[in-house]
């Protein structure tokens, strides 16, 4: 074989690695471009995601009440605190904490305290809202399903909760009318 | 291969020109099986069967379930009440899972015992482990579907367990819900699952009994078959064996099915599901409750979904783990003792899970999780160093208890 032909050969197998190469790379695109859709499919759709807001009328809500309203198919917790609660959630020292948040991070008026009422363990809803429902070590919730407790604040302090219960985006439209989302 | 001699003309016309028959022939007649093999070799067929039934008795649920969030627990309802035999069909459904878990897990607890997982048969163990997995997604994406309250909240705490991944958890569990929680969508996507992952399942059995006739099935004293002395063919031999076994199985099943169908089940879903109050206790169903309190043992939310599936994931590399050559634990004294220790751990977990996480049960859980790692990890690989095995028989027909030589093996395959 002349060296001619040997370098057009290389030259060759250099073209169809080429080809073979960027033939892959293409159907791998359009693979996963046609995987996209049927993936992200799964992720809220439309109309789930244009969830209406709710507003809440706090007007007949006597201190130490609370109440419970359903928010994107999710319970929330509206609970009128007493000034010992807030007392109480304004003291503690967030040093030892797992979650550390002050008090006054966490409400827009001290005397309501508004929190997605889902525990940020596995999503369970904590008890505390009924007036016989065990309140926990803290006071505020607990979670029966594997034992989280929160305080009056809604803070993790005891259980295998990583995060404080969430608290959603709102909004006093009046002293006593919230509008939550 | 021998050459199966058909007479009827018919299905020697259709074997020329697709040798189904042959193949039927070579796999489920003339099969060589190892003529030792005690009634825990029955589990595997049964397993089969279980599937078998499920996936009929599931299509024909599906033919009268409407997978709403505002019917689905009425067409259940309806399932049980009105449509015809209805009840009987769901009661089936409902405890042939626990069923299908019973006979997987003694299954495995055989394989355990008898090596079963050890080279040749590796991927015949790993393909296994995956119908393991593959079994408790559709399980428990079926017990969402009738959509009461442990429906409900069972399919929240579970998919709340991907929330634990660091970053994206968040977002794969909307993704996962197809909204903010477990709502209509999740309830359709979980019913779609629900019926393709049993012909998934198929398609990995398959698989399991091509690598399993590979080889064969492993025998009760763990050693290679020598020849066809230690064979028999496995029908009629152990077509009878499989279908006796079949038949006590049967019995307890139809026993389970119409005088207490529910036992294996809880109260709290014939309650709707309610998305405003959780259930005091949430218990996943018993087949699930080891790995439940391994979850719950761990004190650290990622830490505990992590040994959750970790628990499941050792089992993958089991055939890597054990560094022994000796298959049963027949001839593996201390191997055997920490066996049923194991078996005694996976049945206390299963209680502990079951319990409230509070008190003495949280420290059971601990020392019950730790020994689950502790037999797999470092007892597995570690045993081989310090056991004196027993000694290993010549062949099956002749065990070495016997006083006989290699010899007289000879002289016994003359005889016959």
């Amino acid at each position: 074989m002349s060296t001619k032909t040997k370098n057009k050969n290389n030259k060759d197998e250099g073209k169809r690695d080429f080809l073979v190469v960027s033939t892959y790379a293409m159907a791998g695109i359009g693979a996963a471009s046609f995987a996209w859709p049927l993936i992200d499919q799964m992720n809220p759709a439309a109309d789930t995601l244009a969830l209406a807001s709710t507003e809440i009328d706090l007007s007949s809500l006597e201190e130490g009440q609370a109440i419970t309203v359903k928010w994107r198919g999710k319970p929330v917790f509206v609970r009128h605190r007493t000034a010992e609660e807030i007392k109480n959630a304004q003291e503690a020292s967030i040093d030892d904490m797992r979650d550390p948040e002050k008090d006054s991070d966490r409400v827009t008026n001290e005397k309501y305290i508004v929190l997605v009422g889902v525990c940020t363990h596995l999503g369970c809803v904590p008890l505390g809202q009924k007036s016989g429902d065990v309140k926990g070590q803290y006071g505020g919730w607990f979670c029966p399903c594997h034992g989280s407790h929160y305080d009056h604040s809604g803070r993790i302090r005891k259980g295998p909760a990583p995060t404080n219960l969430a608290v959603p985006s709102y909004e006093f439209l009046s002293d006593t009318l919230i509008k939550i989302g | 291969m021998s050459k199966a001699k058909f007479k009827n003309p018919v299905v020697k016309w259709i074997d020329h020109r697709l040798p189904i028959f042959s193949f039927m022939d070579h796999e489920l007649n003339h099969y060589p099986t190892p003529k030792n093999l005690n009634y825990f070799w029955n589990f595997g067929s049964l397993a089969g069967i279980a599937l078998v039934t499920m996936i009929i008795t599931g299509i024909v649920l599906s033919m009268n379930y409407t997978a709403h969030v505002d019917y689905a627990f009425d067409s259940v309802e309806r399932i049980m009440r009105d449509v015809n035999h209805g009840w009987l069909i769901r009661y089936i459904h409902m405890n042939g899972a626990s069923f299908f878990f019973i006979v997987v897990y003694i299954h495995i607890f055989r394989g355990l015992y008898y090596g079963s997982y050890k080279a040749p048969r590796e991927l015949l163990w790993i393909l296994g482990v995956l119908i393991l997995l593959l079994m408790m997604a559709t399980a428990f994406m079926g017990y969402v579907l009738p959509w009461g309250q442990m429906s409900f909240w069972g399919a929240t705490v579970i998919t709340n367990l991907f929330s634990a991944i660091p970053l994206v958890g968040e977002s794969i569990v909307t993704w996962l819900w197809g909204g903010f929680s477990v709502d209509n969508s999740t309830l359709n996507r979980f019913f779609s699952l629900h019926f393709v992952l049993p012909f998934v399942i198929v398609g990995v059995v398959i698989l399991h009994l091509v690598a399993l006739h590979r080889f064969g099935s492993n025998n009760p004293i763990g050693i290679d078959v020598k020849g066809t002395q230690d064979t028999l063919p496995f029908n009629p031999y152990y077509t009878i064996k499989d279908l006796f076994g079949l038949g006590v199985f049967l019995t307890i099943f139809a026993a389970a099915v119409f005088f207490f169908p529910n036992f294996m089940g809880h109260p709290d879903n014939y309650i709707e599901a309610n998305p405003m109050v959780t259930p005091a206790h949430i218990v996943p169903e018993w087949y699930f409750l080891p790995f439940y309190a391994i979850l719950r043992a761990i004190p650290d939310k990622l830490g505990g979904v992590l040994f959750m599936f970790g628990s499941i994931a050792v089992l993958f590399v089991i055939p890597w783990l054990d560094r022994s050559s000796v298959r049963s634990s027949q001839f593996r004294p201390i191997f055997k003792i920490f066996f049923w220790i194991l078996l005694a751990d996976c049945v206390l977990l299963g209680y502990l899970g079951a319990m409230p996480a509070e008190g003495i049960y949280v420290i059971l859980s601990r020392i019950a999780t730790a020994y689950y790692f502790f037999h797999f990890l470092i007892l597995f690989p570690l045993l081989p160093y310090i056991e004196k095995t027993k000694p290993l028989p010549i062949s099956i027909s002749e065990p070495v208890l016997s006083g006989s030589s290699p010899a007289s093996a000879f002289a016994f395959r003359e005889k016959k």
